[in-house]
């Protein structure tokens, strides 16, 4: 592996603690569907993409569009560390008058490149931005992540037909397969079966992964960039609240009202990746 | 301005299709980043012909209108101005959400073409008569909504919007409309053209209720009444000052419109009068129903869209 793991470990916790941090700020909000997704922008935003915070419009840039939009703060989480905006703007979150909603508005966040939210229509989108630069013979790459609850959505596969049939190899879905939804397991409410063999059904370069794991998630992305005629897909095998144990294990974590003992429980993650941090000498955040 | 009496209104040399085709090649030769959409209808709005000449710049998305519509805003956000095309109901009842969030929320540039509107889908019958295409439009914030009555029209408006930012939305029919411009006709947002001057009622009409309005004056005129027309092509925004000044010149007005009465044109007369100058009124359009199959024709007889039905709800307000 020809990256700094322990540089993109360190970038991870950052974003992992910010969104903690935001998200306790505000007091509610997606927890869940934040912190399964973390390793994943770590790898894209700290490795693979290419962007340039002085320049979110940069026209050579790589676009991202998080269809699952209710993972918002996650992005919000990235941006700000990768100084599309000051920290501080995080701690706005939902506020009254903010520039974080809930789910990312290209209008209002610099760094969002797709206003998204309702579910299934992020990826359509991503498609056609897809298609834009390879009808202009472009090299962007466009990256997309939607939510295992989200395919639930007929869009979303429509829009996979689409790609595949306009052969986009440089989209890559990364599917948040954290087997949750808002009203329960993916299993129980609309059984998804098996993704990968559904995906290589619909044509993608179709690869399985660790989705905590931030090497898995790399070297997939780099197999993915290898071939030239399929758009790609990445399973990520995730967890709600992934990262923070006990978060991990409540039942009911997509969106979360905390409680006095998840209050405790979040503090003492918040605390811990702080030390963490600071043992890594990396607390300037 | 057409003023004399027992004048008869001939179909236009060219269809609305072949218009739509046209242009849309004209617009595609002359810029790069224009690109037409469609979703399985080439055909029946002629784009067919076409695409062997701008193959990179037509897209035939399969039969997938909410992904169509999110594939154009992904293209509008890459610099690309999309054209998106199918039958009125597909592109506004079936992809509402998506033009509403990924197209107008996200404020991206957009144009939108639904063809086959109202009595005019004939034998695709019920679940393909839009209705209510233009109320939805009118509803999304800064939508630009137009109904366009001729061939002439629909070129000028499909050029004009090139160049315009945004969400447009245009409703035409496919087949061949009733000539009322000439070629070197122009057409601006938010006006609407007088075709014929009365001073007893102001008829406002759009699509293919303008021809049907001046069929409708003539016959009043034989009775002694003088009929105003409108071509009120732009729905919204909608021209304000016309509306109020004709309004109050006439003090009657009836709306004329191939949609329901509730959200389109009739709404928008009636929303400009009820707070500017309120008059007495009539809507001719459709009214708690849905479509079926049928000759347009027997439709507009059945609906209640035709010249004489007009002259009803005149004489009711006179």
């Amino acid at each position: 592996m020809d990256i700094d793991l322990r540089k993109l470990e360190i970038f991870r916790d950052k974003i992992r603690l910010l969104t903690l941090k935001e998200l306790h700020h505000m007091g509610f909000g997606h927890y869940g569907g934040s912190l399964s997704i973390i390793e994943t922008l770590a790898v894209l935003y700290g490795e693979v993409m290419k962007v340039d915070p002085n320049n979110p419009d940069w026209e050579a840039r790589d676009y991202f569009i998080l269809s699952k939009g209710h993972g918002g703060p996650g992005l919000y989480a990235t941006l700000a560390l990768k100084g599309f905006f000051p920290e501080e703007v995080l701690y706005t979150l939902n506020q009254n008058g903010t520039t974080l909603p809930s789910h990312p508005d290209r209008n209002l966040t610099p760094g969002v490149d797709m206003t998204t939210g309702s579910l299934g229509q992020g990826i359509s989108v991503a498609v056609g931005v897809a298609l834009s630069h390879q009808l202009s013979n472009k090299g962007n790459y466009t990256y997309s992540i939607v939510g295992d609850g989200e395919l639930n959505e007929g869009q979303c596969w429509e829009a996979f037909q689409f790609a595949a049939h306009h052969k986009l190899n440089r989209l890559f879905v990364f599917v948040d397969d954290n087997k949750k939804q808002l009203d329960g397991p993916t299993k129980d409410i609309i059984d998804p079966l098996d993704f990968v063999e559904k995906f290589k059904a619909f044509g993608f370069y179709t690869m399985k992964v660790n989705g905590s794991s931030l090497e898995q998630i790399y070297k997939a992305i780099q197999k993915g960039k290898a071939q030239t005629d399929k758009p790609v897909a990445i399973i990520l095998d995730t967890m709600k609240g992934q990262g923070v144990p006990y978060l991990e294990e409540k039942a009911d974590n997509h969106h979360i009202r905390p409680n006095p003992k998840d209050e405790e429980a979040i503090l003492t993650a918040i605390s811990e990746l702080e030390i963490k941090l600071g043992k890594a000498g990396a607390m300037t955040i | 301005m057409i003023q004399t009496s027992s004048k008869t209104y001939e179909l236009d040399d060219i269809e609305m299709r072949q218009m739509y085709a046209s242009t849309l090649l004209e617009l595609a030769q002359n810029n790069p980043n224009v690109i037409a959409l469609e979703a399985d209808l080439m055909s029946a709005i002629s784009t067919n012909k076409i695409i062997g000449k701008i193959p990179g710049q037509l897209i035939n998305s399969g039969i997938m209108e909410a992904n169509m519509m999110g594939v154009a805003a992904g293209l509008a956000l890459t610099g690309k101005i999309p054209y998106v095309h199918s039958f009125a109901q597909f592109v506004t009842r079936r992809a509402f959400d998506q033009l509403f969030v990924s197209g107008a929320y996200a404020q991206l540039n957009v144009k939108i073409v639904g063809s086959d509107s109202g009595v005019t889908a004939e034998h695709n019958g019920g679940t393909h008569m839009a209705f209510e295409d233009l109320g939805l439009v009118r509803l999304i914030p800064n939508a630009n909504v137009y109904e366009v009555s001729d061939a002439v029209q629909l070129g000028y408006l499909l050029r004009k919007i090139e160049k315009e930012y945004g969400i447009h939305y245009i409703r035409t029919i496919r087949k061949k409309a009733v000539k009322l411009y000439d070629e070197n006709e122009t057409f601006e947002s938010g006006k609407g053209k007088v075709l014929r001057e009365g001073s007893d009622v102001t008829i406002i009409a759009s699509g293919i209720m303008v021809a049907e309005s001046l069929k409708a004056a003539d016959l009043l005129q034989e009775q002694g009444i003088n009929a105003t027309v409108i071509d009120m092509y732009s729905i919204k925004p909608i021209d304000k000052d016309l509306i109020v000044n004709y309004a109050d010149k006439t003090k009657a007005v009836v709306t004329a419109e191939n949609h329901n009465v509730i959200g389109g044109l009739g709404s928008a007369v009636s929303e400009v009068l009820s707070e500017h100058c309120p008059t007495r009124m009539r809507r001719i359009g459709v009214k708690e129903q849905f479509g079926q199959v049928g000759k347009a024709e027997y439709l507009k007889e059945f609906y209640k869209l035709t010249a004489n039905d007009i002259v009803t709800a005149v004489k009711e307000i006179q």
